[in-house]
């Protein structure tokens, strides 16, 4: 009896010491000293971001195969001032309860300097706190809402990167009202922030005339079957001469086909995202019937790889020559894989401007205000990415192109200039 | 808002019926399963996406025509269900539902990694002998790949009609399910025609996935979104009824389309319709429209 | 015999102190991802012990308790967010206050939802909550409702802060106060379980028609379990909207149910730790998978695939310890107390650990029956 109470004596002796140290241990690391070193060496710059690697979402990790496959090119080239650039990619299953984790994983545990191209609405929605209240640059956010560039006063830590939906919409706003201006329009959307963008765009590009000229609206949900029947026939319903389908890639073939079955509308509009050369021509061969689309537009701000007219321009064979090398399994025709190496491309660029003076804030003021890019080699000719201290949307222009089927398929014919969405 | 023409409405209960023939495809493979063993295979799905991707890689790997790869990816899925019942399925056999669905469970997780693992998660598109062109008749169209789908959920619906009602095997895999001791006593191996029931709920389902991946393009998730309205076909139409999975298919594809279209964010009732169809039924008609209240083993 | 002090043995107390220490060193000691994350396990742990006791303990098998989550976490944003826009009220007094708000409607929708389940058993009670699983994220998206439950866009809350006179990170805060919930909901679970609503709840499990047979209601037990882990569920909800700072209708969708009855199976279901263990796995298996595949063979990098791991983990599992760890831990404790029982010439009941997972009868110790 007495030898278990002599036992439970020094246990108790023992956590009392081990609960002190631990007390004095208790401060934990805030950053405010060391911070514009985080994650910078005299020979490193670790940056990373939150992907989908896994899960429903995940055909959007090509992006990050893409943009390591630049960053991987210029190291070997060197670096950029001689620091070589890893890039720490990590899943969050585009779960936005997974993401703040995951963001402190890359900030505290992997010591990032930076975020540059996490990935999705939502999540980044759920971190955008975290990165502006510990002061870490959350980097050409790979999303189209506009939320970033509108945010920006509230959320300064924080910078998109690709043209927004609501941009993209005004410039098919801009088309109807030029060369259709008595269009009746029809518009199939994803129900969620992604399709209320566009929708949101093509509105108020509109202006006064949107309410008589938008005549019938159909949404679907994302994890939705692919079947689109339902709302196209509503929307053949109501009248419309003019499509307009904001919706993802498999929802968009389902759209199409549907669109062909009764009601053939006389003009159609393709959001960017879903509007990929193969998605139309798998479309067009099964439909059996290569002239279906022609005529039908869509916008466009990278250089595509797959269409035969761009086969010789020389970023088209510089970012084929850094896939295949560097890609890591990411398919060159892959739009994902040309926007991660876009996005890396303007990435290396602000870090090298920076030069030595790689603190936080310096290259956060870069990207937020001084961004004028010009030479981006995947980008259409033309198209710059600016930035001001005005203006936070780096990238704002895009192209018309309209579809053009024939014997080999089918591919896209640039329509015009680039168009600024501004 | 403008006018619901009569022609309006019948496209979408036409169009309704389309989807619904994807629906029943799949549910056929789930009343299959629920025949032989009073389960539901969550995973059914996923083992259809799999072979789907198996009769994808044959197509386009081995450059094997579809008139081949067809009955071929049948085959294998049939003797892949087999595997899989002898292996995950038999040790539990007889063990309660919660184990039943947990393994089912793990087979969901399992057969959708595997998938993603070995063939990736970009969309891609599959090929098929049925092209999306339209047809019409009297102002109502759908596509010929639609009519395939129908088609061949009917034939196969023809075809187990026969199987079970027929042949011997038919006969005993439906007394070892009914009446598994007074079956044993007669010879009839009830562990076997456990295995052969899955087996050919598999084969069901490659030929679902094949027949409808051709409308939703293929990746690892394509028959997910589809999983509870075949389920929910199936229980409307009787669960153990093959008929009344076609039935229930058709019909939950038109009432959801009606619901879509005309209902106030009809769109977003689909799910929460789904489900209503599921409890509703289950309360008030437990066997669904065609099945009968047989006698359970207990 | 061990010493005993307050009627507890002192191995007990030993293993209460380390906890108590573990509990208390982790965020003191490790960096803000880590304290995070724990604070993430005791959030899950929560929404664990809702569905031990539902499908462990009542035998009602759910595979929809996100369902719940989705009300107890809307509950918290939304009061939250609608306080502030509409009425200009701006206090984080605001987010404790709507987690008993939220345990209240997520239990009310659960006790609701048990009517129905009453008629509905096995698969189809199966069935049934995994199409509620999979109702709930369109019914958030509803474009007419935009105006209350913010659609799919979400709903941002204001991250957590600990009082000013604590010199703690948000992150140390935040795993604090999900510790001290979910401690006292382990109190009260621990209770329920040896009251005679928790004997109920085993009896309606073992066998309904014996149940029936001795009184007990069933109508009654089976709703109130639905109730009761419903209600867990929204805490849990509520405390993940809380430490996210955010949801949206993706956040509760047809996995995160599922993946509860995989963590709940792993842990061990029908025994008071498993949540304990189903939480640190729920939180952490996807963690080290990706660390495998940070791992690479020559050029080969290994892929990170949490499902592939958790669908191998639960087969694992379900052949060789349906009962989870606990069961494995439990029939441990049992087979060392047997040992030294048997050392010490006395003689023990070794109770067969089934849990609600039919162990296999592969080499079980024999149970003798004590004097």
């Amino acid at each position: 009896m007495q030898g278990n109470w002599r036992g439970l004596r020094k246990a108790a002796v023992a956590v009392t010491a081990m609960l002190t140290t631990l007390a004095c241990g208790a401060q934990q690391a805030n950053n405010s000293t060391t911070a514009s070193d985080v994650g910078i060496t005299k020979d490193t710059i670790t940056i990373g971001a939150t992907y989908p690697l896994s899960g429903t979402a995940s055909a959007y990790a090509s992006v990050a195969k893409g943009m390591n496959a630049y960053f991987q090119y210029i190291n070997d080239k060197g670096g950029i001032n001689g620091r070589k650039v890893t890039y720490i990619v990590v899943d969050d299953v585009y779960n936005a309860a997974n993401t703040p984790a995951k963001a402190r994983e890359l900030v505290e545990q992997d010591k990032i300097f930076a975020a540059v191209g996490n990935l999705g609405t939502g999540p980044n929605l759920a971190v955008r706190q975290y990165y502006n209240d510990n002061s870490v640059p959350d980097l050409f956010v790979f999303t189209g809402s506009d939320h970033w560039g509108n945010d920006f006063g509230q959320y300064p830590w924080t910078l998109g990167w690709q043209p927004d939906y609501e941009a993209e919409g005004k410039i098919y706003a801009k088309d109807i009202l030029a060369n259709n201006p008595g269009a009746k329009v029809a518009i199939l959307f994803q129900n969620d922030d992604y399709g209320k963008d566009y929708v949101n765009g093509i509105t108020k590009g509109l202006g006064d005339k949107a309410t008589s000229m938008i005549v019938k609206t159909a949404t679907y949900n994302a994890g939705d079957p692919v079947d689109m029947s339902s709302q196209v026939n509503q929307l053949k319903a109501s009248g419309a001469d003019t499509f307009y389908i904001v919706t993802t890639p498999a929802y968009t073939a389902s759209a199409l086909v549907n669109s062909q079955s009764s009601w053939k509308p006389a003009h159609i509009y393709l959001n960017s995202v879903g509007a990929s050369t193969l998605t139309v021509q798998t479309v067009l061969k099964r439909l059996g019937n290569s002239s279906a689309f022609d005529g039908m537009q869509t916008t466009t701000y990278l250089k595509d790889p797959n269409d035969p007219a761009q086969a010789n321009d020389p970023g088209v064979l510089k970012y084929k020559d850094i896939i295949t090398k560097y890609g890591n399994g990411c398919e060159f025709i892959n739009p994902f894989c040309v926007a991660g190496v876009a996005c890396a491309f303007t990435t290396v660029d602000v870090l090298t401007k920076a030069g030595n003076n790689l603190s936080r804030k310096n290259v956060m003021d870069i990207a937020a205000n001084q961004l004028n890019e010009t030479n981006n080699f995947m980008l259409l000719n033309g198209i710059v990415v600016k930035t001001t201290k005005t203006d936070h949307f780096p990238i704002r222009q895009e192209r018309l192109e309209k579809w053009q089927g024939d014997a080999s398929g089918g591919r896209y014919v640039p329509i015009g200039d680039i168009i600024s969405g501004r | 808002m403008y006018l619901v023409t009569l022609t309006d409405f019948l496209q979408q209960v036409v169009s309704g019926i389309a989807s619904g023939g994807v629906y029943a495809s799949l549910a056929l493979a789930l009343v299959l399963i629920y025949r032989a063993m009073d389960v539901a295979n969550f995973a059914q799905g996923e083992m259809a996406m799999f072979s789907t991707f198996i009769s994808y890689t044959l197509i386009t790997s081995f450059n094997l025509p579809f008139y081949v790869v067809f009955p071929v990816t049948i085959a294998i899925a049939f003797a892949g269900g087999v595997v899989i019942e002898r292996i995950m399925i038999r040790p539990f056999e007889g063990k309660s539902v919660i184990t039943l669905v947990v393994v089912t469970l793990a087979l969901f997780y399992l057969t959708n990694g595997m998938a993603g693992l070995i063939f990736g998660y970009i969309l891609k598109s599959f090929p098929s002998p049925f092209s999306s062109a339209p047809i019409s008749f009297g102002g109502i169209f759908v596509t010929v790949q639609d009519v395939g789908v129908l088609g061949v959920c009917l034939v196969i619906l023809g075809l187990v009609y026969v199987f079970f009602r027929f042949t011997k095997v038919g006969l005993a895999m439906r007394a070892a399910a009914l009446y598994p001791e007074s079956s044993r006593l007669v010879g009839v191996r009830v562990s076997w025609m456990l295995a052969l029931g899955w087996g050919l709920a598999s084969a069901v389902g490659a030929t679902a996935g094949m027949m409808i991946a051709p409308i939703t393009f293929l990746d690892p998730y394509f028959m997910q979104p589809i999983l509870l309205f075949a389920f929910a076909a199936a229980v409307l139409g009787g669960i153990e009824s093959p008929l009344g999975a076609v039935i229930g298919g058709l019909t939950v594809g038109v009432l959801l389309a009606l619901v879509g279209s005309y209902l106030p964010a009809g769109q977003n009732l689909r799910l929460p319709f789904a489900l209503v169809i599921i409890v509703a039924v289950l309360l008030f008609r437990p066997a669904g429209f065609l099945g009968q209240a047989t006698v359970r083993r207990v | 015999m061990s010493s005993r002090f307050l009627g507890i043995s002192a191995y007990v107390w030993i293993a209460i102190v380390v906890g108590v220490v573990v509990l208390i060193g982790i965020p003191l000691s490790t960096d803000k991802f880590t304290t995070f994350e724990f604070a993430n396990v005791a959030v899950y742990v929560i929404a664990l012990m809702g569905l031990n006791l539902l499908t462990g303990y009542s035998g009602q098998i759910s595979l929809g308790n996100g369902a719940f989550m989705a009300i107890g976490g809307y509950t918290t944003a939304l009061t939250a967010y609608h306080l502030k826009h509409s009425f200009g009220i701006d206090s984080p007094a605001i987010l404790y206050a709507s987690i008993p708000l939220a345990a209240l409607l997520a239990g009310l929708f659960g006790f609701l939802f048990g009517f129905p389940a009453l008629r509905l058993s096995g698969i189809y009670l199966a069935l049934a909550t995994f199409a509620l699983a999979l109702s709930i994220p369109p019914i958030i998206d509803i474009d007419k409702l935009e105006f209350i439950l913010q659609g799919h866009s979400g709903v941002n809350l204001h991250p957590l802060h600990p009082p000013d006179f604590l010199a703690l990170s948000d992150e140390q805060w935040l795993y604090f106060v999900n510790c001290a919930i979910a401690g006292l909901m382990f109190v009260l679970a621990w209770n329920l379980v040896r009251s005679t609503t928790g004997r109920a709840f085993m009896a309606v499990r073992d066998s309904e028609t014996a149940a029936v047979a001795s009184g007990v209601s069933l109508s009654y037990y089976k709703t109130l379990a639905f109730g009761i882990s419903a209600a867990y569920s929204g805490i849990a909800g509520s405390l993940l909207a809380i430490s996210v700072a955010y949801v949206n209708p993706d956040v509760f969708g047809l996995q995160l149910s599922l993946a509860l009855l995989v963590a709940a199976v792993i842990g061990g279901l029908g025994f008071e730790f498993g949540p304990l263990i189903g939480g640190l796995f729920f939180v952490w298996l996807p963690y080290w998978s990706e660390q495998v595949s940070k791992l690479h063979v020559g050029t080969f990098q290994l892929p990170s695939k949490p499902d592939v791991f958790y669908g191998v983990l639960l087969v694992v599992i379900i052949f060789f310890a349906p009962s989870g760890f606990m069961g494995v831990i439990m029939r441990g404790i049992g087979v060392y107390r047997a040992r030294r029982a048997a050392a010490r010439g006395e003689k023990i009941v070794i109770a067969p650990t089934a849990g609600v997972l039919e162990e296999e009868s592969i080499g079980e110790e024999p149970s003798e029956i004590s004097n």
